[in-house]
This record gives structure tokens, C-alpha cells and sequence, in this order.
């Protein structure tokens, strides 16, 4: 188990408000740090790009799999703004980048647009279908239409940006980043978030927030219900600022501004949120 | 996993059968086993179409003595029409074992029906005075090519590409279902029907048939039951939500509609696209986009969302 470092101490990620819990015990969990910087890992399949060097891939002709690789050649020679026409609604579209990157698609992307990314901005100029963003580590992916169900699933990092209405289960089992949708979000939305923040400017479905563990969700509309163990909680002078500032970031800030937004938090009731590793509490039944 | 797919022309005709199959042939990754469609043409005055088959295509598979039999079935069925009093107006056949005739006739659909499907392998796929429902196994180009679905003109009309999970990989599990024995009712479905066999007792007690193991024939059985007794379409398929459990989404074709219901937990996709002179809705966004390549607005509807649109 050498490397494996515990999390014992104050981090800055508390701080910040992206997650509370303080997990002992032999957990290997590790939160963001200012400290871990030097630790941070380069991946083998990451090249280095330039901003000012853009290129297009018309996809019309090409299934996934050529435009994924063609991506992948155009990031080796440089090219760090590329631009997809004609995606057609294509699947698994621009999964995998872990580079720096401006990613601009001229129209709609299918299921598993852009996941398993760390790094990029992406910028999709229609819609997605289901589970866009998945499992994202770092960067940004803003969709100017609607987006499918599974919106964000497992997001780890980055901000997730829907501009219009999103599907069901939006960010469900998230473990990080931000979700921000224009629009209203389906139902089961935060089913199981852990960790990071989801702002939904307008309306939810049912069980919202349903069986959350741990992260924020703030919500402009009404929501249809709250999931077991979500609970209403105070909006604080931090949550204000934070909200505005990003709402602004992506030209999404309301007119009448913020001050009708809600705060959805886990209630903590429904796991016993103890410090025994399953094993451990085998044991001890 | 399946994929569904419809479409409808708003007061007016298009090219239904080509553009379906486009469609449909866009959806193949989510079920290559066999493709079905139910297409709307434009009534014809006071005559049914009537689709049927003798025998599956697997059954060819099966030795000399099937040709001859289907012969003798295809035989058996224009001699009990006759008996009937059906005056068979014109008569295509599809492929070896798949039929289409047009028929003249003033009384009881469901005797007609009844009596044709009790000769050995023969099905009535559907019958209606606009409906034409096909469907085989392979893709839909295939099949497409096969019914020479491609120059059929119409209103409105929904399809499938079957992956087969709970039944066999044949034409009597292929979808669209005809909702037996109403008229131009026609139904496909992705999804798990999970209280299938409760539900199947309660129809079949009710006097209802059912030609399939295949959950999504309870479906058709179910609308055209409510349909039956005077309900109307967007309240059969809300009060399906709530009878049915099991994760679905399902379409429902009538001479001149075309109803989408969702299941309460929203766990099997649907996008739409909506404008004035069309609506275009299928699983997957790749399907609407062979054959409106252009820039649009889509959506996805939410759990228990229930639409009827008018051709």
C-alpha cells in the first residue's frame, strides 16, 4: 500500500464546501488539495496542443470510432481547437480526451457525448442524448439545447453546463464538479450524489436528491418531491456568492437574480455514517 | 434493449415508407433480430387490408414438405374468406409465406379473424382500411426491400427493431403487435413488462387472444380492450401507467394518431421533435436526424408523460 496517503487533515476541498464528510479509518480516499499538486499523474495518451491551431473533421461520413480517432491524430500533430461538423447525433463522440482543448460541435452529439474526459472545454452547439459528461475528471462541456437523461452520471470534476431542459437521473451517483442546467432536470436527479454541486435554475421531478450522501443541490423551481433523506437546508452567504458567480460565468444568471433558489442537502439519516469499513462492520454484527 | 420509432405527417401525405425505414435502419444497433412497421396510407373507401402469413421464415429452414404445406394453408385461407362472404378485391403476395390482400366485407372482423388463425401457422398481422403492418426478421433495409415498403405513401406510422430478451427471435415476437381485432390499432414497445403473466390472465379471462409469449403483445391486448370500451386514447394509455408495472416506453398508431406513454421510473429513452407540419419521435436522436439532417430542437418527455398527436 505504499503511495497511499489518508485523509486525517483539514482540506481545502472542506473548505470550499464541496464535500463535509471526514472519512478514517483505511480508507484511500484523497480529496483535492493544494498540497497533492506535485503528486498530480500525466497520462500517457495526453498530448501537448496549441490554442491557436484549428482544424475541422467533417463527421457526416464517419462513424464514432474514425472521429474519435482522428481526434486523437489531430491532438498529436497540435491542433488544440477543432471543430466537428455535421455530428449527427453520432454516440460515444469525443470520449477519452485528457488534454487541454477546445472542442466546438456544430450541432448534436448522441448517448456518452464527451465522457471520461480531464481537460477540455467543449462546446456543443445542439443537444446530447443520455449520460453526456460521464465520469468527467476535469474541464468544461456546455451544451446550448437540451440534454438526455443520466446527464453528468459520476461526474467527478469540471463544470457540466445544459443551457436548456435536461432528462431523468441527472447527475446521478456524482462525485463531483458542477452540474448547471437552464432549464427544469427529470426525476431522480442526485440519486445518490456523494459529492460536488448541481444547480438546476428551473423545475425538478420527483425524488429529487434521492438517498444522497453528501453534496449540494440548489434548485430555482419547484421540485415534484424530495428523495428519501434530502432534506431543505439554510442558503448561506457563501452558497449566495457562489451561485452568482457561477450562474454569471455561463451568462445563466437569472434576471430576478438568486434569491428564490433553495438548498437541498442529505439528511444523514438513512446510513449509518460511521467510521467502520464494511469488513470492519461485518465483524462487529 | 430495442429501438422504437414514429412519425407523422400533420395534414398532409409523405413518404412514410421510406422515410421509416431510414429511421429504423438508424436504430439497428439496439436490436438487429427483426424490424417491424405499422404505415398509415390513406383510407381507401370502404376496404380492408388485410396482412397475413402462413408460416414463419424460420420454418423454410425446416424441409421440401413446408413449401407445399404453405401452399396448402394459403389454400385453406381463401376458401374459409370465401366462406365468410370476403370478396378478396386484390391479392400480393409479400414473400413466400407473407400475404397481402385487400378485402370487401360488411360483417364481424373478429369471426373473419378468428377462423383465419385457426388453420395451422397462419396469423393475421393486421387489418384495417389505412393500416399495413410488416414484419420479419433481419434489418430494415432488408425488410423494407423485401415488402417493397419504400413506395408506400402516408399519414403517419411507427416501428421497431426487436432485440429479443424475453421471447424467440420469430415473426410472432416481432413487433408492431395489431391490437386483435380492432381496426388500424397498432403498438411497439421497448422495454420489461414486469407483472406480464398477471396482467396476460386478467386479458385472457376477458375473452382476449394472445399469439405470443412476448410481453409487449399485453400492450396491444390492453389498448385495444380500453379502445373497446369507449375510452379515449390519452386515458388508456394514463391509466396503462399505472396498471402496468415494468419499465417501458411505448407507442400506440389509430387510423389517425399516434399516442407515446412513459413508464413512472422514465428508464427507457425517447427523444422528440415537434414543429407544425411534423412530429418525429424515436429511442435515439440518430434516428430522427435520417430524416430531418437539419438543425432542430429535440427533447426528451419525463416519467409518466402521455401524448396523442392528429395526423
Amino acid at each position: 500500500m505504499a503511495g497511499v496517503t489518508t485523509a486525517k487533515k483539514d482540506h481545502a476541498s472542506h473548505g470550499m464546501g464541496m464535500h463535509t464528510e471526514q472519512l478514517r479509518g483505511r480508507t484511500q480516499q484523497r480529496f483535492f488539495d493544494l498540497s497533492e499538486d506535485h503528486e498530480r499523474l500525466s497520462y500517457p495518451d495526453a498530448f501537448d496542443v496549441d490554442f491557436n491551431k484549428r482544424g475541422e473533421i467533417d463527421c457526416a461520413k464517419l462513424d464514432p470510432k474514425d472521429i474519435n480517432i482522428r481526434l486523437r491524430e489531430m491532438m498529436k500533430q497540435g491542433f488544440g481547437t477543432i471543430v466537428l461538423k455535421n455530428p449527427g447525433a453520432k454516440h460515444s463522440v469525443g470520449v477519452g480526451i485528457l488534454n487541454r482543448l477546445n472542442l466546438i460541435v456544430e450541432g448534436s452529439l448522441g448517448y456518452f457525448a464527451v465522457g471520461l474526459l480531464d481537460g477540455p472545454n467543449v462546446r456543443i452547439k445542439g443537444r446530447v442524448g443520455w449520460a453526456c459528461g460521464e465520469n468527467m475528471l476535469a474541464g468544461t462541456i456546455v451544451i446550448e439545447k437540451n440534454a438526455g437523461s443520466q446527464f453528468g452520471a459520476a461526474l467527478r470534476g469540471g463544470d457540466l453546463v445544459c443551457k436548456g431542459s435536461v432528462g431523468a437521473r441527472t447527475g446521478i451517483d456524482q462525485k463531483g464538479g458542477t452540474i448547471l442546467i437552464g432549464g427544469s432536470t427529470g426525476a431522480f436527479s442526485g440519486f445518490m450524489m456523494q459529492r460536488g454541486r448541481m444547480v438546476v435554475c428551473g423545475d425538478a421531478g420527483k425524488n429529487l436528491g434521492d438517498s444522497m450522501y453528501d453534496g449540494i443541490i440548489y434548485l430555482g423551481g419547484k421540485a415534484q418531491s424530495l428523495g428519501v433523506d434530502a432534506v431543505p437546508a439554510e442558503m448561506t452567504a457563501l452558497d449566495k456568492d457562489w451561485l452568482t458567480r457561477k450562474l454569471k460565468m455561463y451568462d445563466m444568471l437569472p434576471a430576478k437574480g438568486i434569491g428564490h433558489f433553495q438548498k437541498i442537502v442529505a439528511g444523514k439519516q438513512l446510513w449509518n455514517y460511521d467510521n467502520l469499513e464494511p469488513t470492519e462492520k461485518k465483524l462487529v454484527l | 434493449m430495442c429501438g422504437i420509432a414514429g412519425l407523422i405527417h400533420r395534414g398532409r401525405v409523405g413518404d412514410v415508407g421510406r422515410e421509416m425505414t431510414d429511421m429504423l435502419q438508424a436504430l439497428k444497433h439496439r436490436g438487429p433480430d427483426s424490424t417491424g412497421f405499422a404505415l398509415y396510407g390513406k383510407p381507401g373507401g370502404n376496404d380492408f387490408v388485410m396482412r397475413f402469413k402462413v408460416a414463419e421464415q424460420d420454418d423454410l429452414k425446416t424441409g421440401f414438405k413446408i413449401h407445399d404445406e404453405i401452399k396448402e394453408r394459403k389454400a385453406t385461407v381463401d376458401k374459409r374468406l370465401k366462406e365468410l362472404g370476403v370478396k378478396v378485391a386484390d391479392a400480393e403476395p409479400a414473400t413466400e409465406y407473407a400475404f397481402r390482400y385487400r378485402i370487401q366485407y360488411d360483417g364481424d372482423l373478429k369471426k373473419v379473424a378468428d377462423y383465419i388463425e385457426d388453420i395451422d401457422g397462419a396469423e393475421i398481422l393486421s387489418l384495417g382500411h389505412a393500416l399495413e403492418l410488416v414484419k420479419d426478421l433481419g434489418d430494415s433495409t432488408t425488410v423494407s426491400k423485401q415488402y417493397g415498403l419504400g413506395r408506400i405513401k402516408g399519414t403517419h406510422g411507427i416501428g421497431h427493431t426487436r432485440m429479443a430478451t424475453e421471447s424467440d427471435v420469430d415473426i410472432r415476437s416481432a413487433h408492431p403487435y395489431w391490437a386483435y381485432p380492432y381496426n388500424d390499432i397498432a403498438v411497439v414497445h421497448n422495454g420489461q413488462i414486469t407483472n406480464y403473466w398477471l396482467m396476460r390472465r386478467q386479458m385472457e379471462r376477458l375473452g382476449h387472444r394472445f399469439m405470443s409469449n412476448c410481453d409487449s403483445e399485453l400492450l396491444a391486448v390492453y389498448v385495444a380492450h380500453h379502445l373497446e370500451q369507449g375510452a379515449k386514447l390519452e386515458d388508456t394509455l394514463r391509466e396503462s401507467i399505472k396498471e402496468i408495472d415494468g419499465v417501458f416506453t411505448y407507442l400506440v398508431t389509430t387510423k389517425d394518431a399516434i399516442g407515446m406513454a412513459k413508464d413512472s421510473m422514465a428508464a427507457k429513452p425517447m427523444v422528440l421533435y415537434e414543429s407544425d407540419d411534423m412530429v418525429c419521435l424515436a429511442s435515439e436522436e440518430v434516428a430522427i436526424r435520417a430524416v430531418l439532417p437539419q438543425e432542430i430542437d429535440t427533447w426528451d418527455p419525463y416519467d409518466e408523460e402521455v401524448r396523442v398527436w392528429r395526423a
